[in-house]
């Protein structure tokens, strides 16, 4: 497919930027962060989302989604990433809907995607157990008892883990850490005994959580797909989750790099526009080059899951670890660039800045992705 | 024993009996000297250490006696330096009076100035601010507006600082002022103004890292004494810049990392528990790589900084060696704090509250802070264009 989007792409794309320009700008962010606010979401915003469809975007019309895709869904996210809309679109709209599309049951689907699609629940993967996102090294214990399984351990960096109504939990039924067999999802509800939910607080200001899981019993039914054999669902999830973030890393580089592009073209030092010094020209020139690479490997993955290719992990990894890079070089100068005022809360830089180092540690850095690039390379 | 190995074995004995227990741990942000008229200590034995370090002159060790510093030579300031690491002895005094202004007015100050300065800043009494930059007034300092105007007996001062750190604990500002505005450099002096005084009026501004560390400072029909200023009128930019070297000098320092958590020794340690061993190395080659350059990034800085120091006490100088140790030094500090948020993971990203320690809160705040090192005291850009300037001899465009 031609790398560029179709007349129906496009009109989502017009009308996501809109809504999130002018309904989710970067003051809600701001106003979640310094009222508090309880649940780290704004209901209101969350109901316009439902209300556009884009709850639903990868869910089939038939269960109430919008059918969009993978593509339609990186659309939405990029134009998230431009404001830095805080919202459960990642965990429940990408990661959950996905999960259940992927590994569900036909019950579990019918059950539960409608109910997705109109907002009435938020899931929550519970994955990572420590600072470095490695699915393989799961090692939370998830064992049989006849009809139930019994869950114990600890799971961190849950994101939207205390707004969650159902969590989608990773633990191992066999296995040992490290293997990628032996691994099994269940849902598990947020409000089950034994499940402590702490929620954490981040350097972007978004929602994660600690989530503990003491003897938590969930009957078998409740797994998502096949006992111990979770992985290839898992990790098809995942590389859509990775892919919507890179898009979404992708919204905010460009931001920072319009913002930072109109500065040079304002400020002035020594009686000249500083856009002038060659100095910055060529970085502001550099950082124009990388953010055309990004926007390519970031519609690559998305069209790599939308045709269902067969390279769709390579097609992932080349763009998360891309724009991981760039993420940081992009929001690092965007400080610079600005010079004092750029380290000030007054102005939007540091909070791209700190969005982008929790992006880039969602299911895998840099290293993490390049390395697996190289693997399913061969080399 | 050599003249020299009395005063180490004399300085030890000295220091054991005088730093109390609690100045040999590590220090935490909110414990850090900055005396000054409304110092506080959270820790009492801060201000003991404080004390007795200044009765000595060794807040400045170097400084001459007459003025109340310690009068070492370099050679008794470097053993002294030692001996308080042997112990790992806290800085008893941090200190714009120490690092910027009191080199600069020991070279320009009249000698009153100097009496009634300097003694202040050895003992921690007075706590200075720099104002220095303006809204318009950036990497173009001298384009500064302030203005001072001659009533007299007295000059009158207005207009707008920015980005004063601490204004809003200080207790005097040392500032650029415009005396003439006909010209451009020759028309700026250097004044110390007592914030005190009415018209003077700071208003924090937050951070990214969240705290609010500097100001706006506003002065408004500010009257100052005549003999506050220092050097001639119209002659300041030469002490502004020469106070520049002192303050690059002391941001360049932050290259060789600060103690604790986020030092150097911490690193591998903690790729290890983070990635996991293979034998001896950092199971992780990529992180294996990228800790291995920056350690050796490091240790070649850590030496230039050592024969700039010998040269220096050889007579010999390294040219615009202050603007290559800002350029080289704030750079390497920002890589540092971006490899332990690699090495830490998520661990590295909390922002306060459960799930995280202190010791990586503080190194979340501590990597957003550092962003400004490469801005403050001039940015990069501006170092760099002194370098190709002024030691390149490359011409302007
Ligand atoms: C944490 C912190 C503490 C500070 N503390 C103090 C203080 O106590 N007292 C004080 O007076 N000031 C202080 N400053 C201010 C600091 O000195 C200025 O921010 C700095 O000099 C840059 O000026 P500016 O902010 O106006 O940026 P600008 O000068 O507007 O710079 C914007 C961008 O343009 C670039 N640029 C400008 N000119 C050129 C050129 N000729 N060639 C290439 N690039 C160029 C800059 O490098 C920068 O990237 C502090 C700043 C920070 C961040």
């Amino acid at each position: 497919m031609a790398l560029v989007l179709t007349e129906e792409q496009t009109m989502l794309r017009d009308m996501a930027k809109q809504f999130f320009t002018e309904q989710v700008p970067v003051t809600n962010l701001r106003k979640l962060r310094d009222e508090e606010s309880a649940e780290g979401y704004d209901k209101a915003v969350w109901q316009q989302i439902v209300e556009l469809g884009f709850a639903g975007i990868l869910i089939p019309e038939e269960q109430g989604g919008t059918g969009f895709g993978p593509i339609g869904l990186g659309i939405v996210m990029q134009e998230a990433g431009r404001t830095l809309a805080a919202t459960p679109l990642y965990s429940t709209a990408i990661l959950g809907a996905g999960l259940i599309l992927a590994a569900g049951s036909d019950a579990q689907k019918a059950e539960l995607l409608p109910q997705i699609a109109s907002g009435e629940l938020l899931t929550a993967l519970a994955l990572e157990e420590t600072a470095h996102h490695n699915p393989k090294q799961v090692a939370m214990s998830a064992e049989q008892n006849g009809d139930q399984i019994i869950l114990s351990g600890q799971k961190n960096f849950v994101i939207d883990g205390h707004i969650a109504d159902k969590l989608i939990v990773v633990a191992r039924t066999s296995g040992a850490a490290g293997d990628a067999n032996g691994l099994s999802m269940f849902l598990v509800d947020a409000k089950a005994k034994g499940v402590t939910i702490t929620r954490t607080h981040m350097v972007d200001s978004r929602n994660a959580a600690i989530v503990s899981f003491d003897k938590v019993n969930v009957p078998v039914s409740d797994a998502l797909g096949p006992l111990g054999a979770a992985m290839a669902e898992l990790e098809s999830v995942l590389d859509l989750g990775r892919a919507c973030l890179a898009a979404e890393m992708l919204g905010g580089i460009e931001a920072v790099f319009d913002t930072t592009l109109a500065y040079l073209k304002e400020r002035k030092q020594f009686g000249v526009i500083i856009g002038t010094f060659q100095a910055l020209k060529h970085r502001a020139a550099e950082m124009f080059c990388e953010v055309e690479l990004c926007q390519s490997v970031v519609l690559d993955a998305l069209s790599a899951l939308d045709e269902r290719r067969n390279d769709v992990p390579r097609a992932v990894s080349l763009a998360k670890a891309r724009l991981g890079d760039a993420a940081r070089l992009i929001s690092n100068e965007g400080v610079q660039m600005h010079g004092g005022i750029g380290m000030t809360d007054a102005v939007d830089m540091g909070l791209y800045l700190k969005r982008a180092r929790v992006q880039s540690q969602l299911l895998g850095d840099t290293n993490f992705h390049r390395s697996r690039y190289a693997e399913l390379g061969g080399y | 024993m050599t003249e020299l190995d009395t005063f180490r074995a004399e300085t030890r004995a000295w220091l054991e009996e005088n730093c109390p227990e609690s100045m040999r741990t590590p220090m935490p942000e909110r414990e850090t000297p900055w005396g000054g008229r409304n110092a506080d200590f959270p820790n009492p034995d801060t201000k003991v250490w404080l004390d007795r370090m200044a009765s000595r002159g060794w807040t400045a060790p170097e400084w001459p006696a007459e003025y109340g510093g310690g009068g070492l030579s370099k050679d008794q300031a470097r053993i002294l330096q030692q001996e308080m690491s042997r112990i790992n002895a806290r800085t008893p005094l941090a200190s714009f009076g120490l690092w910027m202004l009191g080199p600069a007015l020991l070279e320009f100050a009249s000698e009153e100035q100097k009496k009634k300065y300097l003694g202040e800043i050895v003992r921690g009494e007075i706590r200075w601010c720099q104002g220095y930059s303006e809204p318009g007034a950036g990497s173009d300092l001298a384009g500064l507006q302030t203005k001072a105007e001659d009533k007299g007996d007295h000059y009158l001062v207005n207009g707008q600082k920015v980005w004063t750190s601490y204004a809003d604990q200080c207790d005097w500002i040392f500032c650029l002022v415009r005396t003439d505005s006909s010209v451009k450099h020759d028309g700026i002096s250097f004044l110390l103004i007592d914030m005190d005084t009415p018209g003077v009026e700071a208003r924090p501004i937050k951070l990214i890292s969240g705290a609010s560390p500097f100001c706006e400072t506003f002065l408004t029909d500010v009257v100052v004494p005549k003999e506050n200023l220092v050097g001639e009128l119209n002659k300041g930019w030469t002490i502004a810049k020469r106070l520049l070297e002192h303050e690059r000098t002391m941001i360049s320092a932050m290259g060789m990392g600060g103690g604790g958590a986020a030092s150097m020794g911490g690193m591998e340690a903690m790729a290890k528990e983070n990635f996991g061993e293979d034998g001896d190395k950092i199971a992780n080659p990529a992180i294996r790589e990228a800790v291995t350059n920056h350690k050796m990034d490091h240790q070649a800085f850590a030496l230039t900084l050592k024969r700039a120091a010998d040269e220096a006490k050889a007579g010999q100088g390294m040219g615009a060696a202050a603007s290559m140790f800002k350029y080289y030094g704030t750079e390497l500090n920002k890589r540092r704090f971006e490899l332990l948020l690699d090495v830490m993971g998520t661990q590295a990203l909390g922002w306060e509250g459960e799930g995280f320690d202190a010791r990586e809160l503080s190194i979340t705040r501590s990597w957003l802070r550092s962003k400004g090192n490469s801005i403050e005291g001039g940015t990069s850009e501006v170092q760099l264009n002194v370098i190709a300037k002024r030691v390149l001899g490359l011409p302007d465009a």
